[in-house]
């Protein structure tokens, strides 16, 4: 874990206070009345996006999920296009046709969050096919929780990238639930990871509130994918610091163990990290809370003041010409 | 223009090669489809032109096909994937509805989704319910998707070449009866374009619309009609989605009579869609008689042949339809 450097750490903990703050005031704005649909917060599990991004450019594609913005931002998305987004309004990345659940930017390498669980592991798959086929050196990522790893599109797209050898890297987060059912009560083993042994692809778990750990991990990974040497399948236990979505009380969770992960929050972590490295002092730390808190406020006036959609575009782009 | 006479199934295969041989980003995935050719032998031969990079046998995943098509797809390759049966596009469904027909509305506009999904539909070889069937209503119902149903091998393969061109999701759905029939095809490159139907035969007196292999059966009612004196006219549309209903219109309002045929159940069919556009056209004035469906009873496709035939429409239900509307 030696080679993380200051200027990686400090990027690390600004990506993950960013994903931090848009929930918050996503949270917010959605307790307020102000945003249609629904949000399922990413808030606790920053460390793994980030982590897994920080080896990607945006030649490189990503799938990710219900639970989509951490990943997004990690990836290179811009909040006010994404707050714009879930505005509904037309500057958003979708031009408000998509919405949360379904942010996309295929420049950035970003094939969607995606309301279907499960959907993104075949995507990703073909991404990575692409990449393989056009020789790009490019590779993809697929997030999706634990209890996604039920889904029949998870065993048929990890038996496929394993025999095709495809640049892809399977990223579990596994915090402990599926809407309200606990892991136990929905698989009967421990690790998501042991999943890889059926595929015959590399699988371990690790501390996904770690963010140097999870970049390890996923470089590596990264890497042997980049190479051609095939998927692999990183589970990274972390846990949703809130309901499954904003408005969910998350009842079904025990309280103590809540209380616990709470302090194990991978960015009370990483600030201790940077202290104790001496990389950063508190002074500093709040400096780069307050440029963010001015990102995100900004980002809410740019959604506020943008334009709706004209209902006489409602049929635009149903088809490509 | 030269013309050989081929066979519907190397009329599609043909249109695979050229386009594989045109555009190197086209590649095609699904179960089988390697060494053995397909379960009906379309892609024989391929593998050995164009390699196992280009020619992929996939495992018995039909989610991951469909989804991976879509995946290759939106950045930047032109799959054809093979669905060995249209029956089992239920298990690719999620990828095909809720993925790649929505992505490009989705997402604002900014990605396009070039990739074909053919697969062999239709009933009559006695493979009873679960090979059978004919969905392409379902997928009519469906905005982002374009949906094919070529009758002949000159149609199948100037519409096959025309998908894989498309940069939208394309179901192309092969009649699988006819899959040994010989037609007439150019040598030429030629495309046919989306949304055009084609009138198979010229009549005044009723119209019959006709898709898949209803098509030959009406041709053939209409040659024994030919002999009563009633003159029938034979529409295919060729593609259901985009639709042309022009033609369609055109041809009711000069016969006055419409009868719609398909293999498919009729509760819920094409053909209840095709009744209510010309309802709602200017031909609803020349109707001289209410609009007809012969159609699929609705009930799963039985093994038992006799069954079978009692179950979809055959030459003879057409030309009593036909007597009946004149
Ligand atoms: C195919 C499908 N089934 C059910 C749902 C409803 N649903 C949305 S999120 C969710 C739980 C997903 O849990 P997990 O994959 O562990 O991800 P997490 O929410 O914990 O991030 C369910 C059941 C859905 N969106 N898609």
């Amino acid at each position: 874990m030696g080679d993380v450097t200051k200027e990686q750490l400090l990027d690390f903990y600004k990506t993950m206070l960013t994903i931090r703050k848009f929930e918050d005031k996503a949270a917010e704005l959605f307790a307020a009345g102000r945003l249609p649909g629904f949000v399922h917060l990413y808030s606790g599990e920053e460390a793994v996006a980030t982590g897994v991004c920080a080896s990607l450019t945006n030649k490189d594609y990503i799938t990710s999920t219900h639970r989509g913005h951490g990943h997004l931002i990690a990836k290179g998305g811009q909040v006010d296009k994404m707050m714009a987004e879930l505005f509904a309004k037309v500057t958003g990345y979708c031009k408000g046709r998509g919405g949360s659940m379904h942010i996309a930017d295929v420049d950035l390498g970003i094939l969607g969050a995606n309301g279907i669980v499960g959907a993104g592991q075949p995507i990703a798959v073909g991404a990575a096919f692409a990449n393989q086929y056009l020789k790009n050196d490019a590779v993809s990522v697929c997030f999706f929780g634990d209890a996604a790893s039920n889904r029949g599109t998870f065993h048929e797209a990890l038996n496929l990238a394993s025999v095709w050898k495809l640049p892809v890297i399977f990223v579990c987060e596994n915090n402990r639930f599926g809407i309200s059912m606990n892991q136990k009560d929905h698989m009967n083993i421990v690790d998501v990871s042991q999943r890889a042994i059926s595929y015959g692809i590399p699988g371990v778990t690790i501390d996904g509130n770690d963010v140097a750990a999870v970049y390890e991990t996923a470089k590596d990974a990264i890497s042997r994918a980049r190479k051609g040497e095939g998927p692999s399948l990183i589970e990274c236990k972390t846990w949703r610091h809130y309901g499954h979505f904003q408005g969910d009380a998350g009842l079904y969770k025990d309280a103590q163990e809540q209380e616990e992960w709470l302090k194990k929050d991978p960015i009370l972590k990483l600030e201790e990290k940077l202290k104790v490295l001496k990389f950063a002092k508190d002074t500093e730390l709040k400096e780069i809370q307050q440029q963010i808190q001015g990102q995100i406020d900004a980002a809410v006036e740019f959604a506020e003041n943008s334009p709706e959609p004209s209902p006489e575009d409602v049929l635009a782009d149903v088809y490509a010409p | 223009m030269t013309m050989a006479l081929i066979t519907y199934k190397e009329a599609v295969r043909q249109a695979m090669q050229e386009e594989m041989r045109r555009d190197e980003n086209v590649f095609l995935l699904g179960e089988d489809v390697g060494v053995y050719g397909g379960a009906f032998g379309v892609s024989l031969g391929m593998v050995e032109e164009f390699g196992e990079e280009r020619v992929r046998d996939t495992p018995i995943s039909e989610g991951v096909i469909a989804g991976a098509a879509a995946g290759a797809a939106v950045t930047g390759l032109r799959p054809i994937a093979e669905i060995m049966f249209s029956d089992f596009i239920t298990i690719a469904m999620d990828s095909l509805v809720n993925q790649a027909a929505k992505m490009r509305y989705m997402f604002g506009g900014k990605a396009k989704v070039p990739m074909v999904l053919r697969m062999p539909g239709g009933s009559g070889t006695g493979a009873a319910a679960q090979h059978s069937q004919s969905l392409e209503a379902w997928l009519v119902h469906v905005p982002g998707l374009k949906v094919v149903m070529p009758s002949t091998p000159y149609d199948v393969k100037g519409l096959l070449k025309t998908a894989i061109r498309d940069d939208n999701p394309v179901v192309f759905i092969e009649t699988k009866t006819v899959y040994n029939k010989k037609g007439e095809v150019p040598e030429e490159d030629y495309v046919i374009p989306f949304g055009v139907a084609d009138v198979k035969r010229v009549g005044r007196d009723v119209t019959v619309f006709a898709t898949g292999v209803m098509v030959h059966r009406s041709l053939e009612a209409a040659e024994i009609l030919a002999k009563e004196g009633i003159d029938v006219e034979v529409i295919d549309p060729r593609t259901l989605v985009p639709f042309d209903k022009e033609t369609l219109v055109k041809s009711v309002i000069k016969t006055g009579k419409l009868i719609i045929v398909h293999e498919a159940c009729k509760r819920g069919g094409f053909g209840g869609e095709v009744a209510a556009e010309v309802m709602e056209s200017e031909a609803f004035d020349y109707l001289d008689a209410p609009i007809k469906r012969v159609a699929g009873k609705n009930n799963p496709i039985p093994y038992c042949m006799e069954l079978e035939k009692s179950a979809v429409p055959q030459v003879d239900d057409i030309v009593n339809a036909v007597r009946e509307i004149v």
